[in-house]
């Protein structure tokens, strides 16, 4: 029947594109990730032929996963890309509940306009927002020279290319998506509840310790995972803010391929920052689902 | 209503300061004199005039719109049929995996798409360059039109469609006269995200271009990585104007329309 | 029966317009419509009554195409409706959320249907002036569904959905989201339409009083299954099953044990040492077969005297008053523990009232006045 085949059109042609644009990818960068480096165009070169599967058991190369092991860089970049990611989602945490905490308790006519203004940043360029702060807080940046007129320091702070400024750029960058998810659950909180606890003998501290907090979790809870998840690969932060001692994962990646052109071990150094996603992002999607079921 | 404690302004002031202080200082020096971005030399349009006359930037730019205009429009195609096969067409076949592809790209990191991309276009023997970017473009664009798409179809009372099957038409119909129409926002809303991540994206575009086909942003870092200069503050205001001007725009007349339909 | 009389159902060469025959649907493990065989008459407003999820507006949306049969056929005009699409049935639907195409105007959603037959302009034109006219919404024509009031959308819903003349309208829940009033006035608008336009409806609702005014047959139904389809008095008065019994309005239950006296009468034994309670008809059953009586409260009289003989009877002590304005209801129980309503209508004042709690009243009704339900 007609009706049949037109669905069938429906499913198969974004189902196709996903299937050739972006999951046998994935199974090409596996492949390359255990093949030999090569000084040649494309500079790697194939272990085996894809009818061939005994013969890739049989010669499977994980040479450039023994690489990463023995090299502690990659050891210590992984670390700190985690170490990175998490306390700048410890802060943009704790600049964005308050302010997720004001918008939900502003008057209602201005809400839109509040909630327009966090998600405007977001819809101008990514890279110019991470430029903008490289003019605030180089050595004759805006800072150094206002905190020098003011006579609080002689020499300037060095800032950019510091872990400081790539904090900085993460929380800057990702603030609204902490925001959001905060705002959306501290807006729907009945009002009534911190009435009622106030009327059992709350003070306005405790109410928000014993109610508004809990009641917030799922809230802070997607925010943290949606800003903790995208800057563990971030690189154009570390990449432009970041010293040559800030090593994060996504950076060392680009350099590989682009710097070394190993473009095996770049693919190795994928495949491990994937496994290490897989963790954060099953979680998410479990807090979501017993968020959703509630 | 009740008034915001102090407490609450002050966070919203200091929130909201933080946000737009740092694009402001960047607009507000593009007008500078000075070749030193952050010393103030007095008024000029200067750089402004010197951008237009930047063949490689001109060059990127139009480069940069075309792959944006081009892949926005066929990720919003795309991507409203996926939400039509999630939200609609029930179970299926290795629905599972499908909707398991439509939420990764999300959370994918760039450099992984980005290179996982470019050694799909290297098997292929594909020559990289604008369609190898609009191609890369419109696969995570679509990703986003989906889940937009699928949000406002999930709100959508499904009567609707059966009342227009029940006065005639068939589903192809159906979704023209009827379903369409009632989700255009959210359909034109889409199309603007994707256009805007096009515009936007450095990662994915250095990985899968090629010689001849440089995008703005690339041209941008790879000038920034060389230090801040004021014609990048020049053009970075542009932007900041173009699509800042579009947002606000689009959202009066969102809102103008939904207190015209409240009337 | 008199030729006078709309009872087509009794005639056994009136020709159907709908035949459902053993139809069956599943949901997975779940039963949907177990077996349903029905048939629905040219010209009747025919309405299927249940509790939600009783199957009802499954076999609504059968007939109009949005869900295929497991098993058993639809026919509509003597045609098997299987492989007609929904979008070529000559059926129309009235949704329950009204489903008005909030993009365009009052007059464009009535003209929807004829536009996709590709009627002739003028037609479409002097047939959208019709149905506005038949609906009193002329001068909205020009309005977007959103500026319209509740009870207008659901006349601009009907009057879609009548617009292509189809001999079969389904109403599903048509007048669900009207408060009490306008839905008692919207009752009777719709049974005039469907008079004057000698149509055939069809309408699914859980509201027993609105299936009682609209309808001239109702079917009940529970899980799956068709329990009873008779006219509305015939239901109430006749109800075939304790089920049908309890759904429609207010009734008292008295189980025990029926007894065949002669071909007519029937004594239902329900306690040790009371006499038992004659029933004006034969015992369909076998002798001494469990058997329940049902009772409606307005059938029930309450006094302080014995009643006249010829009436049944019971003893018991007022154990509530129910107080209703217009009505008081009196929870008499019985020496057995049962309690049963007797309903009498306020003609006095309150202050007039005869009886109080805890005293001891006879109850008495007529013999033909119950059903004896063997179940």
């Amino acid at each position: 029947m007609g009706q049949g085949l037109q669905n069938r059109i429906v499913i198969l042609l974004p189902y196709l594109w996903l299937l050739i644009l972006f999951l046998a990818p994935f199974g090409i960068v596996l492949k390359i990730s255990f093949s030999d480096t090569a000084i040649a165009i494309p500079p790697y070169t194939p272990l085996w032929d894809w009818s061939d599967i005994r013969g890739f058991f049989a010669e499977l190369d994980f040479e450039n996963y023994t690489w990463l092991l023995e090299d502690d860089l990659y050891w210590k970049s992984y670390l700190s890309s985690l170490r990175i990611a998490a306390i700048s989602t410890l802060i943009t945490l704790l600049i964005g509940y308050p302010m997720a905490y004001a918008m939900a308790k502003a008057p209602k006519n201005i809400r839109p306009t509040l909630l327009m203004l966090i998600i405007l940043p977001f819809w101008t360029s990514f890279l110019i927002r991470v430029y903008a702060w490289i003019g605030i807080l180089k050595n004759e940046g805006y800072i150094n020279i206002a905190l020098e007129w003011l006579g609080i320091i002689d020499e300037p702070i060095m800032m950019l290319n510091t872990d400081f400024a790539v904090f900085v750029g993460i929380v800057y960058s990702y603030l609204p998506f902490m925001i959001l998810p905060l705002y959306a659950t501290l807006e729907k909180m009945d009002g009534s509840l911190i009435e009622a606890a106030k009327d059992l003998g709350c003070t306005e501290v405790s109410a928000f310790w014993k109610v508004t907090l809990p009641l917030s979790m799922p809230g802070i809870i997607a925010g943290c995972f949606l800003v903790f998840i995208p800057a563990i690969g971030e690189f154009v932060i570390p990449d432009l803010l970041g010293g040559s001692d800030t090593i994060m994962i996504g950076k060392v990646l680009w350099s590989e391929f682009f710097r070394n052109r190993d473009w095996p071990v770049a693919s190795a150094v994928a495949v491990l920052l994937l496994l290490i996603l897989i963790v954060p992002i099953v979680l998410f999607q479990h807090f979501q689902q017993r968020a959703e079921q509630n | 209503m009740q008034k915001l404690s102090p407490f609450n302004i002050t966070a919203l002031t200091l929130g909201f300061a933080f946000l737009y202080i740092p694009i402001l200082l960047l607009v507000i020096f593009s007008f500078n004199e000075s070749k030193l971005v952050t010393v103030w030399g007095g008024f000029s349009t200067k750089w402004y005039a010197s951008l237009m006359q930047d063949k490689a930037f001109l060059n990127a730019a139009w480069t940069t719109f075309r792959i944006a205009l081009v892949s926005a429009t066929i990720a919003t195609v795309l991507g409203t049929m996926a939400a039509m096969a999630l939200v609609r067409l029930g179970k299926f076949r290795g629905r599972t995996l499908f909707s398991g592809m439509i939420y990764a790209p999300l959370v994918m990191p760039e450099v992984i798409t980005g290179l996982s991309l470019l050694l799909l276009f290297v098997a292929m023997n594909v020559t990289r360059g604008f369609w190898t970017i609009t191609l890369a473009h419109i696969t995570f664009s679509m990703c986003y039109v989906s889940v937009v798409v699928s949000s406002r179809l999930h709100s959508f009372d499904v009567s609707l469609e059966e009342a227009a099957i029940d006065l005639g038409c068939n589903t192809i119909q159906a979704f023209f006269k009827v379903t369409l129409p009632i989700i255009l926002p959210a359909v034109i809303s889409a199309w603007l995200l994707s256009v805007t991540l096009s515009l936007d994206d450095l990662v994915i575009a250095s990985f899968t271009s090629g010689p001849g086909a440089t995008t703005l942003p690339m041209e941008i870092y790879s000038s920034v990585r060389l230090g801040v200069s004021p014609q990048i503050n020049a053009l970075s205001s542009l932007l900041v104007g173009l699509v800042g001007g579009g947002v606000i725009l689009a959202s009066i007349i969102s809102r103008r329309q939904i207190s015209k339909e409240q009337h | 029966m008199s030729h006078n009389v709309f009872a087509p159902w009794d005639d056994p060469n009136a020709v159907p317009l709908v035949e459902i025959r053993g139809l069956l649907k599943r949901f997975g493990d779940f039963v949907a419509l177990d077996h349903i065989d029905l048939n629905v008459y040219p010209r009747e407003f025919f309405a299927l009554l249940g509790p939600s999820g009783c199957g009802k507006t499954t076999i609504m949306r059968m007939l109009a195409g949005f869900e295929t049969p497991t098993a058993g056929t639809v026919k509509l005009e003597g045609q098997d409706l299987a492989e007609i699409p929904p979008y070529s049935r000559n059926v129309n639907m009235m949704f329950q959320s009204y489903a008005l195409f909030p993009h365009i105007s009052v007059a464009d959603n009535i003209a929807f249907g004829l536009k996709q037959d590709k009627r002739p302009k003028d037609e479409i034109a002097a047939r959208v002036e019709e149905m506005l006219s038949l609906v009193q919404l002329g001068k909205f024509a020009h309005r977007k569904p959103h500026q319209l009031s509740g009870g207008q959308r659901q006349r601009v819903a009907l009057a879609r959905a009548l617009a292509k003349k189809p001999p079969l309208l389904l109403l599903d829940e048509p007048l669900g989201a009207l408060d009490k009033k306008l839905r008692q006035e919207t009752q009777f608008e719709l049974m005039d339409i469907q008079e004057k336009l000698g149509l055939t409806f069809m309408i699914v609702t859980h509201d027993q009083e609105e299936a009682m005014t609209v309808a001239s047959r109702i079917a009940v139904m529970n899980e799956g299954k068709i329990v009873q389809v008779a006219t509305p008095n015939t239901i109430y008065e006749h109800p075939n099953s304790v089920y049908v019994a309890g759904f429609l309005g207010e009734v008292n239950l008295i189980a025990g044990k029926a007894h065949r006296l002669d071909d007519h009468h029937t004594e239902l034994h329900w306690a040790e040492g009371e006499p038992p309670l004659r029933i004006d008809h034969p015992l369909e059953g076998t002798d001494g077969v469990d058997a329940t009586l049902a009772l409606r409260p307005e059938k029930v009289s309450i006094s302080h005297e014995e009643p006249q003989a010829g009436l049944c009877r019971v003893q018991g002590t007022i154990n509530d008053i129910a107080y209703t304005g217009n009505l008081s209801i009196y929870f008499v129980k019985l020496s057995n523990g049962v309690i049963i309503k007797a309903q009498e209508a306020n003609s006095r004042r309150l202050e007039h009232r005869n009886y109080t709690w805890e005293d001891t009243v006879w109850l008495s009704w007529r013999p033909t006045a119950g059903s004896l339900l063997l179940q």
